[in-house]
């Protein structure tokens, strides 16, 4: 049954290659059904290899399989195949992005309908698909950074789907770049790896694999591979410093946002952590580095996310905030809670996000916090998942947010008590802006009748534009079934995913002990201290949704003294960058366009040219059509070559 | 008895220089053309001197296929000349400067 890993990422491919020949030819909706055909296919071929994994655990307690499919790079010594690692890890990735990304394709049938790009949309989608399974189930680094690649990618073509919107055409560049940033990282660790033990490979059968030789690599070098694989996993999943794309990213369209920006993508950089944890874990510097940083973006995003009026702004920062959680608890040791905390959120991140949509499509396209408001009583259903989210993300039990966070704050109590102070800071924080979210989008006044001179335009532009012609006018009504049920299946595993790693079974962290093996520390507390932990930590999450409810009630929308200006941008980042990195060069692009490019460089094209003009007119006058001056020339040329022999025969 | 090669030389050179000078100073086709014969039949002259006074049939067997080279550049540069003459009333070889193109 492991044998049937291919079809895990061939479905998309092919889903991509059909939608790219012959989507414009399918239509609507029938394109989109393909697509989430495409992908439930291979959340199936997963399925089946789960089970063919589970199936082989009496063997050897090896439970790691190389589907090899064909070789790909062999040179000069170097090999990388296209092959497939199947075990724990990567099933459990596979499971959660096949599953996740099926919902977000069939929610995306309802949400791009009648959108003039529809099936190109849905050929990105199942590329992005493709790409990830690549990237979790790769063998090697080069096949994983092939992956890592395509994602980024898609992300790009995603991100900038409505080109025609100058922010949203920006927004793809930044985040194009910002990721390539961080990929130089990744390069530079992969080959530094390289270097030191002579292949890309994962695992070989006998340990010659290139994450089963930390002892093998001079400390400081291990240090740096580690860091410079840590340098991808920040760009990819937006940590300080490099987190300046996830916001605008939020340009693309909404199901764009929760597939890569919340569920699978930016989830990247954490598995490939999980993945190196060999070489993590020899490394001190690089783990403490990895919690420092993790915790320092959670609470950074999670203070941004408090003053944010957009509301898919709110919740990418929220993302933001949620990886640093993983990348915490990876950096003290934590890995499989890193994986934990990973799937739940991603269930309910994506939940938050399509329900997100909901409000902005009821809205016509409405994304302002400021001019929401009583949404509860239109949009029942989404109102319900948007509380289940809520109170997953902000830690409240029994929801599975709870159970991951938690012992994610256990592992850093254990580590370290001021990192787990930070994440407990973010805890309050995190049920704040929530709540925040919840009482500007679904409670108070209608704001969205009053406020809405442009809602009344959208209104009467539908009747031209058949776009709009659904949610142009009258009151806000909830989405299609097409959209609500996947919202429905994920608010159902928001609230029980937390069964995955519950504190007596720990069956997710039993089920990667294979890859994870003897790495990183289990946190043995007293039961007693555990469950104070948890009790501070749910009292702290009470707190903060207390505290936006008292806040809400009492001034509408929101009070400006909460929502300071340094929050609201971000700590200025974004224009602290700005003047660091993008004036100067554009000062030296300007430069060089005028002195490199004018000068130096069509200086040589049009001197070469007209050097040849020169010359051409310059001999242009030997020819003058007088016989006797060619024949003096031949007479002339003759007695030089006369006198050169004569000479060379006295000397 | 013989003369030696000198005055065959010399009476050559002198041809040669006369057809040279004539080639350059002279404007009338034709006596251009007649200057160019008298070069060739200078070094002709040439050629079979020393042919003779180095005991080499090679110079005299050279002069052969000048001489036919010689006749087939008459006809041809006749003919040409001839030409010119149908079309203009002068020929100087200045004037066939607007065949320079």
């Amino acid at each position: 049954m492991i044998d049937s890993a291919p079809f895990i990422p061939a479905f998309p491919l092919v889903g991509f290659l059909l939608l790219t020949f012959f989507g414009k030819r399918l239509g609507q909706p029938k394109a989109g059904w393909l697509g989430s055909g495409a992908v439930g296919l291979s959340f199936l071929a997963t399925l089946v290899v789960h089970l063919g994994l589970l199936s082989h655990i009496s063997e050897a307690g090896n439970r790691q399989h190389t589907v090899h499919l064909f070789d790909w790079l062999s040179v000069a010594g170097i090999n990388a195949d296209a092959a497939l690692l199947v075990d724990p890890l990567s099933v459990t990735m596979a499971l959660f992005v096949t599953g996740v990304s099926m919902l977000i394709h069939i929610y995306s049938v309802g949400y791009m309908k009648d959108d003039p790009r529809f099936h190109q949309f849905f050929a990105y989608m199942n590329l992005f698909v493709f790409s990830m399974l690549v990237l979790v189930m790769a063998d090697n680094f080069v096949l994983l950074f092939l992956g890592w690649e395509g994602v980024g990618a898609c992300s790009y073509l995603l991100v900038g789907f409505w080109f025609e919107r100058k922010s949203a055409a920006t927004a793809a560049k930044k985040a194009f770049i910002v990721n390539r940033i961080g990929d130089v990282g990744l390069l530079l660790g992969m080959f530094l790896l390289y270097n030191a033990v002579g292949t890309f490979t994962f695992f070989v059968d006998g340990g010659a694999g290139a994450l089963q030789q930390s002892e093998a690599i001079a400390g400081s070098t291990l240090t740096a591979i580690a860091l410079l694989l840590f340098v991808g996993a920040v760009g990819k999943s937006a940590q300080l410093p490099l987190f300046v794309w996830l916001p605008d990213a939020m340009e693309g369209p909404t199901p764009v946002s929760a597939l890569i920006h919340a569920a699978t993508m930016v989830t990247a950089g954490v598995y490939l952590m999980v993945r190196a944890a060999p070489l993590l874990d020899a490394s001190s510097t690089a783990l403490m580095t990895v919690a420092v940083v993790g915790a320092l973006s959670a609470l950074f995003a999670a203070t941004v996310a408090c003053a944010q009026n957009d509301i898919k702004r709110v919740l990418a920062y929220s993302t933001m905030s949620q990886l640093g959680y993983m990348f915490l608890a990876v950096g003290v040791g934590a890995y499989s809670v890193g994986i934990f905390h990973m799937v739940t959120h991603a269930f309910f991140k994506a939940l938050l996000f399509m329900s997100a949509g909901v409000v902005i499509h009821a809205l016509a396209d409405q994304q302002d916090l400021k001019k929401m408001g009583s949404l509860r009583r239109y949009l029942p259903y989404t109102y319900a998942c948007v509380i289940i989210g809520g109170l997953a993300i902000s830690g409240i039990p029994p929801l599975s947010g709870f159970w991951s966070k938690d012992e994610v704050l256990l592992s850093a109590w254990d580590e370290n008590k001021a990192l787990w102070a930070v994440g407990i800071v973010t805890v309050f924080l995190t049920a704040y802006y929530m709540s925040r979210l919840v009482f500007l989008a679904f409670e108070g006044r209608e704001r969205w009748r009053t406020a809405s001179g442009d809602n009344a335009s959208v209104g009467t532009k539908a009747k031209e534009e058949p776009v709009a012609d659904h949610h142009g006018g009258g009151d806000p009504h909830e989405s299609p079934r097409v959209m609500l049920i996947p919202m429905f299946v994920l608010a159902f595993l928001s609230v029980v995913a937390g069964v995955l790693n519950l504190p007596g079974s720990s069956a997710l962290r039993n089920f990667l002990e294979p890859v994870l093996g003897g790495l990183g520390h289990h946190p043995e507390l007293a039961t007693s201290l555990e469950v104070t932990l948890a009790l501070v930590s749910v009292a702290v999450a009470i707190a903060g949704i207390a505290a936006a409810w008292l806040i809400g009630r009492k001034s509408a929308p929101w009070p400006q003294s909460l929502e300071p200006r340094l929050l609201a941008r971000a700590w200025f980042i974004d224009p602290l960058y700005s003047l660091i990195f993008e004036k100067p060069g554009a000062v030296l692009a300007r430069w060089s366009a005028f002195a490199i490019d004018d000068r130096v460089i069509d200086g040589v094209v049009n001197g070469s040219a007209r050097l040849v003009g020169a010359t051409g007119s310059g001999l242009r006058r030997l020819q003058s059509g007088y016989v006797r001056s060619y024949a003096l020339s031949i007479a002339g040329g003759t007695a030089v070559i006369l006198l050169w022999v004569l000479v060379r025969s006295f000397s | 008895m013989s003369l030696g090669p000198t005055p065959y030389l010399v009476l050559a050179a002198a041809l040669f220089s006369i057809g040279a000078i004539g080639v350059l100073v002279r404007r009338n086709v034709l006596v251009m053309f007649m200057c160019v014969e008298l070069m060739l039949n200078a070094v002709n002259l040439t050629f079979v001197t020393f042919a003779r006074r180095l005991d080499d049939i090679a110079g005299q067997t050279l002069v052969f296929f000048v001489l036919v080279v010689a006749a087939a550049e008459v006809v041809v540069g006749l003919g040409i000349i001839v030409s010119i003459f149908r079309h203009r009333t002068s020929a100087t070889a200045d004037d066939l400067r607007i065949l320079k193109g």
